[in-house]
């Protein structure tokens, strides 16, 4: 039909003078709610948007990033993987003068684990001398929550993206309370992660050998119409993975899989790192699309909340983490947390996570509430993303996808910032976690993602 | 007196809403002044020059500045009016609100929509576009300011997706009745307008409208698509669609002379189409020209065009520099063309009298002031423009200031007898304050170079 044949409907955007005018004729409108961009964004906004290959770029990343078939095939020692001497951890690069206090506690706890130091002063010596080469996780194929410290001695899930074919790592998840990953490196928690190296990790590996993989993109799809938002929630997503995993378990290592199959149950949070495996092996795929704006990676390091995008492959655009506001844990408080921390956004960045809040009213707490808070948080955040995910579906949004695919252009347009859910830690090494919440990004790593897309931009015109 | 002074966080409205929030607060007993504007650079200085003590802000900021006897009281009603505009956007109701897009690409993929009207400032008009583009659906750019490199590329865009681009800077448009932007109340009919000028198409098709002729679509293009760098692609797909529309029997062009290479192209067009096409080249002749053409065209009679003269008696001495103080860019340029540029002329709605603040046919403020500062035996010549969009009621503010002028003053006044402004009782009203009222643009300049 052509514009001309009838009265137009009309998308309004601007002066509402003008929408106002068509009111009075009885024209059926849609106002936008537009608002100015971003401080600082507006040339970048358009030369990015007129970039000729924008919108196939765009389109192609979120395909490869919505196609992904994620499964569990392994569960491997990081030691097979891991460079001489490197420990990986969470979020864009960090020095240890920079480190905040849960990633100096995993750090240290890491070289306990390791024996690289007999104690805590020694240990701390040797990182400041470097004798250990810090490295983003995800610049190793790997994702890590919270201080996200990998070391030789830990195992990892193995993922593989079936329909691209690439493999991301993420280490097995302790359990709440005094972990390593929260920066504490008590005894306990030294004890702990020595069972985890000698039995719970082999027994994995050996179960998931009985099994073959596990395809991790539908049982997320499963465990979000069970009320999981797949970050701060993954209590159904567990139960699922253990009715995958138990009879394997048993058979592998009838003598310890009683044990095992308890550590498991034990926390509700065991699936969080095989879902950001998964995340990673999806997110990675839309990787280096050159003029795409897609997001790709969001992370923290407790310092630092870093982006990369898909058009600028490999480069980190930072600004400062922010402190989460949430609910704490026994006497815990504000004052007692650390700076946002942990690759766990890769939940988010994947469409789950804050992203898919409309799926756990169980945990509308953290978000306001109400069970309207979590629809709002996820409805936003389709302003902000470029697709709506053909799997993983929100039954109370009439399975609608679950919004995929933050676009940095729409971030700097609109203003609204993905929201993450996320676990706090506390801010003096060793402590631990102390509470549970919702953070928002900095915007300025979001502008100054933008400014470096525009620059990449060869334009013609210029 | 007492000064108040608010900076707030996060809280957008457009110029024109706070236009009247701010007229409304100082209209309240006792206020001397109030503005509420976004923070922009020109807006503090505003503010700053009447007086007012300004924190630092950003452009993002809401700033109100109040100064009366207790303007405590007036931002109290600052808060009601202010959520009223929040309240007028959105879904109401109970139940769960469908939250309203905060871009026209969330808005286009909530389906309904055919065309996208974007009135954005000018250098966030280009992403609004796009993704009207891209959405497939046709847009009107009524903002101006839009970078010339990046109208080429959204009508290039345009031209990949199948989409008719109008604009940027497009003010005018009729679609199947239905009047987007500056548009007057046209009575339906046969001839189609492809317009490079707005206000252009308004004086021609506001003539057709009185001599009993209307319209069946004005497709705006913007005043660059005929220059060599876009090339007239809007012209030509205009062009094509108005061929294409059965209610449309005879099209009128009506442009500047377009850019030697790009009429070649717009000739091969209009020689290839079905419909008889008038061209209306200002340069080669003037708008009233242009619509006894397309009278004859189609075998209809040219009516002498009315004209409310000054009443007997109350003419006021001229002889002085004629004063042209327009609204649109074309009725200058034509008011020019007309008196052989004998004059002064201004044009304030270009964009450099509009970044920052409403166009002059919404917002009087800049004409007033240039009336006040006429000298005496100076001639005034004047568009007054009617419509939808329009200042509901110029002649409130502007007929009072056209009676203080110390020497004679000529309106063109361009609108219908339908439009809601009411045209007879406008002219009545310029006529009353000692004006010449004209409908013809041409026609009043004439007349205004015969006092001056």
């Amino acid at each position: 039909m052509s514009l001309l044949d009838a009265p137009p409907h009309v998308i309004t955007v601007g002066t509402s003078l003008l929408d106002d005018a068509l009111a009075a004729q009885a024209v059926p409108t849609t106002p936008v709610a537009w608002r100015p961009p971003l401080p600082g964004a507006a040339r970048a906004l358009a030369t990015v948007l007129a970039d000729p290959r924008r919108a196939a770029a765009n389109a192609e990343a979120v395909r490869r990033l919505t196609s992904a078939r994620p499964y569990l095939v392994g569960v491997r020692r990081a030691a097979e993987v891991l460079p001489e001497r490197t420990f990986l951890h969470a979020g864009p690069p960090i020095t240890w003068e920079r480190a905040s206090g849960p990633m100096r506690g995993a750090l240290i706890g890491a070289m306990l684990l390791e024996g690289l130091a007999s104690g805590e002063e020694e240990a701390v010596r040797r990182l400041e001398r470097g004798e250990v080469e810090l490295r983003p996780c995800h610049e190793h194929g790997a994702v890590g929550p919270m201080a996200g410290v990998v070391c030789p001695s830990m195992w990892l899930f193995e993922v593989r993206d079936e329909e691209h074919g690439g493999t991301a790592f993420c280490s097995l998840n302790e359990g709440l309370g005094k972990v390593l990953r929260y920066g504490a490196y008590g005894p306990e928690v030294l004890e702990r992660l020595r069972w985890m190296d000698e039995v719970l990790g082999p027994v994995l590996a050996r179960a998931l050998a009985r099994t073959g993989p596990i395809d991790l993109r539908a049982l997320v799809a499963q465990a979000l119409q069970m009320g999981d938002e797949l970050h701060n929630r993954n209590r159904a997503a567990t139960s699922l993975l253990l009715r995958e995993l138990a009879p394997a378990v048993v058979e592998a290592a009838p003598g310890q899989a009683a044990r095992v199959l308890r550590f498991v149950i034990g926390n509700d949070h065991f699936f969080l790192n095989a879902g950001m495996a998964a995340a990673k092996a999806s997110t990675d795929a839309a990787r280096g699309v050159p003029g795409s704006s897609l997001v790709v990676a969001m992370a923290r390091n407790g310092t630092d909340f870093g982006v990369q995008v898909s058009g600028l492959e490999g480069r980190w655009f930072t600004g400062p983490a922010g402190v989460p506001d949430g609910l704490y844990l026994g006497a815990y408080g504000p004052q007692d947390a650390n700076p946002d921390i942990g690759d766990s956004t890769i939940t988010e960045t994947s469409g789950l996570g804050g992203f898919a809040m409309a799926a756990a009213p169980a945990i509308v707490r953290f978000v306001g509430g109400e069970v309207e808070d979590a629809f709002a948080a996820t409805r936003s955040m389709y302003e902000i993303t470029l697709a709506e995910h053909p799997a993983y579906q929100i039954p109370g949004l009439g399975f609608r996808g679950t919004p995929v695919g933050i676009d940095v252009a729409l971030v700097a347009r609109t203003g609204v910032l993905p929201v993450v859910n996320t676990g706090i830690a506390g801010r003096v090494a060793g402590t631990g976690q102390v509470g549970a919440g919702l953070v928002r990004p900095p915007a300025e790593a979001f502008v100054k993602a933008l400014l470096a897309l525009a620059d990449s931009v060869s334009d013609p015109f210029e | 007196m007492t000064d108040l002074v608010l900076v707030r966080k996060g809280a957008y409205h457009d110029s024109v809403s706070l236009m009247r929030v701010s007229r409304a607060l100082g209209e309240l007993p006792g206020m001397e002044a109030a503005m509420v504007a976004m923070a922009t650079e020109l807006n503090v200085s505003v503010v700053r020059e009447m007086g007012f003590e300004v924190p630092a802000t950003e452009p993002g900021d809401l700033l109100v500045a109040l100064r009366g006897r207790d303007p405590g009281t007036a931002a109290g009603e600052l808060d009601r009016r202010l959520a009223e505009l929040g309240g007028r956007r959105g879904a109401g109701g109970g139940g769960r609100a469908e939250d309203p897009p905060l871009t026209t690409r969330s808005a286009a993929a909530r389906g309904h929509a055919d065309l996208v009207l974007v009135s954005v400032p000018g250098e966030h008009a280009f992403c609004e576009a796009v993704d009207a583009v891209e959405a497939g659906l046709p847009v009107m750019v009524f903002s101006d300011g839009v970078p010339l490199r990046l109208e080429r590329r959204l009508k290039e865009l345009g031209e990949e997706r199948g989409v008719l681009v109008m604009g940027p800077d497009c003010g005018t448009a009729v679609i199947a009745g239905v009047g987007l932007g500056f548009a007057n109340v046209l009575r339906p009919g046969p001839v189609g307008v492809v317009a490079a000028s707005g206000t252009g198409a308004q004086q021609v098709t506001s003539l057709l409208d009185w001599a009993g002729t209307g319209v069946s679509h004005v497709l705006g293009v913007g005043g660059r698509d005929l220059s060599a760098e876009v090339g007239g692609l809007s012209t030509l797909r205009a062009l094509r669609m108005l061929d294409d529309d059965p209610a449309t029997e005879l099209v009128v062009l009506v442009s500047k002379p377009p850019a030697p290479g790009v009429a070649a192209r717009v000739r091969e067009a209009v020689a290839a189409m079905r419909t008889p096409v008038v061209e209306a080249f200002l340069d080669e002749g003037d708008l009233t020209g242009a619509a006894e053409a397309a009278l004859r065209a189609l075998g209809r009679p040219v009516p002498g065009w009315p004209c409310w003269d000054v009443p007997a008696g109350r003419g006021r001495p001229g002889g002085g520099t004629l004063r042209g103080l327009y609204s649109g860019g074309t009725l200058k340029a034509e008011a020019e063309l007309v008196t052989g540029l004998s004059g002064t002329f201004v044009d304030y709605g270009d964009d450099a009298y509009t970044r920052g603040r409403p166009h002059p046919m919404i917002d009087p403020t800049l004409r007033l002031d240039a009336l006040s500062r006429v000298a005496p035996g100076d001639v005034v010549l004047m568009d007054v423009v009617l419509g939808h969009g329009a200042d509901p009621d110029p002649a409130a503010a502007l007929a009072p200031a056209v009676a203080r002028v110390p020497g004679p003053v000529v309106v063109a006044l361009v609108g219908t007898a339908s439009d809601p402004q009411d045209l007879r009782r406008q002219a009545a009203a310029f006529q009353e304050a000692g004006a010449a009222v004209f409908l013809s643009n041409a026609q009043a300049a004439r007349h205004a170079r015969s006092l001056s």
